[in-house]
C-alpha cells in the first residue's frame, strides 16, 4: 500500500475508534436516565422517585389481577422475580396484557407505597410460534421452536 | 491481496471503470429484476398465507415480514455506506464514492419503513405509537444521519469534495449501529430483544422463520436494483464529459 493511503487508512480508523470511545463514556454517563423503566426492586429499594412520575417495568404474576369494585380500576402486583410492587390502573388495558406477561407502567407511588399509573403499555417478548406449539410446550415442557 | 483469487480481484478491477461498469449492469439488471420478483412472491405468499399465525399476537404479527427486514437493511445499507465511503478517501475510487451517495436516499427510505410499520405495529401490541426507549429513538437518529448525507452531499457543489465530506460524516456515524443493535440488551426497553439475530437459536417457529429469511433477502435484492439505477444516473451526471458518455449519447441520437 502507498504510504499516502496509508496513513489516511490509519487517520480514519483512528477517527472511528475516537468516535466511539467518546460515545461509549457519554452511554455510560447517562446510563440511568437511557433505562426506559424502573424495575419492581428499584422501587422497593428506594432507588425509584418518591414523589415524581416514573416508568415501571415487570411481569403481571399470574392469579394477582383483581378488579376491587365495579368500576374500571385494576389491581395488580408487579414483580422482576425478586421483589413485587403493587400496581393500581384506572383505564382500558392493552390487548397484550395478561397474567404473566411483561408490561410497563407509567404514573407514580402513593404513600402507601402503591404504583398509581396513568399509563400501561404492554411489553412482549420475542418469541413467535403457532398456538398448537405453545400448546404442546406447555404440556410437555420441553422445547420445540425451531426444530 | 493474495488471499483473494485472482479472477475476484480482476472482476472488481474492471467494475472500478465506469464504463465497464455501465454495461455490465446493463446486462445484470433484468436478472437482478427477475430473482426480486421471485422471492417478494415466494415471501409474501410464505409469510402472509402459509405462515401459522401468532399464539399471542395472532395475524397482527404479520406486519413483521416488512419491518424486520426493513430493519436489518436500515442497519446493512449503512454499513455498505460508510465502507465504500472510507474506500473512496483512502483510495480514492469514483465508484466507491458513488456507491456510497446513492445508497443514503435508499438507506433513508428503509429506516423511515422500519419506523413507520414499528408504529402502525405498537398501537395494538404495546399500546403507544411510539415511545423514547433506546431501540427507537436510536433508530430515529439513524433516520436523522441518513438525512445528514443526503443534505451535506447536497450543499456542497464540487461533488467529489462533498463524497468526502459525506464520507467522514457517515464514519462518525457508525458509532450508533451496535447502539442501535444492543440497545434492547443494554438498557431495558419497551422494544423486546433479538429474535433472530442472536448467538442462541431463533425464537421463532421455523414455519414463520422461512419467509422472513426470504424477504430479507428480497429486500437485499431491491437494495441492489435501486443501488445500480441510482449509481448509473450519478456516473452519467458526474461523467457528462468524458468520452464514453458522448458515445451513448450519440448511440441513443
Amino acid at each position: 500500500m502507498k504510504p499516502a493511503r496509508k496513513q489516511r487508512l490509519i487517520l480514519i480508523a483512528l477517527m472511528v475508534i475516537g468516535a466511539s470511545i467518546a460515545t461509549a463514556f457519554a452511554l455510560k454517563s447517562f446510563n440511568d436516565n437511557l433505562m426506559y423503566f424502573f424495575s419492581t426492586t428499584d422501587v422497593v429499594e428506594g432507588k425509584a422517585p418518591k414523589s415524581a412520575l416514573f416508568r415501571l417495568g415487570g411481569m403481571v404474576i399470574k392469579g394477582s389481577v383483581e378488579r376491587p369494585d365495579d368500576g374500571m380500576m385494576v389491581r395488580f402486583k408487579l414483580t422482576d422475580f425478586s421483589k413485587e410492587v403493587t400496581v393500581e390502573y384506572t383505564g382500558i388495558l392493552p390487548d397484550l396484557f395478561r397474567e404473566g406477561q411483561g408490561i410497563v407502567a407509567h404514573g407514580k407511588l402513593n404513600e402507601q407505597g402503591v404504583f398509581i399509573a396513568e399509563e400501561v403499555l404492554a411489553k412482549h417478548d420475542e418469541n413467535y410460534m403457532p398456538p398448537e406449539v405453545k400448546a404442546s410446550l406447555k404440556n410437555q415442557t420441553e422445547p420445540v421452536i425451531a426444530k | 491481496m493474495f488471499l483473494i483469487p485472482n479472477a475476484v480481484v480482476r472482476f472488481f478491477h474492471r467494475m472500478a471503470s465506469p464504463p465497464h461498469f455501465y454495461a455490465f449492469t446493463d446486462k445484470v439488471m433484468p436478472w437482478l429484476i427477475i430473482v426480486f420478483v421471485l422471492l417478494t412472491g415466494f415471501g409474501l405468499y410464505g409469510g402472509l398465507y402459509l405462515a401459522p399465525s401468532d399464539y399471542q399476537q395472532g395475524d397482527s404479527y404479520r406486519i413483521i415480514y416488512i419491518h424486520v427486514p426493513s430493519a436489518w437493511m436500515s442497519l446493512f445499507i449503512y454499513m455498505v455506506m460508510a465502507i465504500s465511503g472510507a474506500i473512496g478517501l483512502v483510495w480514492r475510487i469514483k465508484l466507491a464514492e458513488i456507491v456510497a451517495i446513492s445508497s443514503a436516499p435508499i438507506g433513508a427510505s428503509f429506516t423511515f419503513i422500519a419506523l413507520f410499520t414499528g408504529s402502525l405495529w405498537g398501537k395494538p401490541m404495546w399500546g403507544t405509537w411510539w415511545v423514547w426507549d433506546a431501540r427507537l429513538t436510536s433508530e430515529l437518529i439513524l433516520l436523522f444521519l441518513y438525512l445528514g448525507v443526503i443534505g451535506l452531499y447536497g450543499a456542497i457543489d464540487d461533488k467529489r469534495v462533498a463524497s468526502k465530506a459525506v464520507a467522514i460524516l457517515a464514519l462518525v456515524g457508525v458509532v450508533n449501529i451496535p447502539i442501535i443493535h444492543y440497545s434492547v440488551e443494554w438498557w431495558n426497553t419497551l422494544h423486546q430483544g433479538p429474535t433472530v439475530t442472536k448467538m442462541d437459536k431463533p425464537s421463532i417457529h421455523v414455519s414463520m422463520l422461512i419467509p422472513l429469511l426470504l424477504m430479507a433477502l428480497s429486500f437485499k435484492f431491491y437494495y441492489l436494483i435501486a443501488l445500480i439505477q441510482r449509481m448509473r444516473i450519478e456516473l452519467l451526471q458526474r461523467e457528462r464529459n468524458a468520452q464514453w458518455v458522448k458515445a451513448k449519447v450519440s448511440e441513443l441520437r
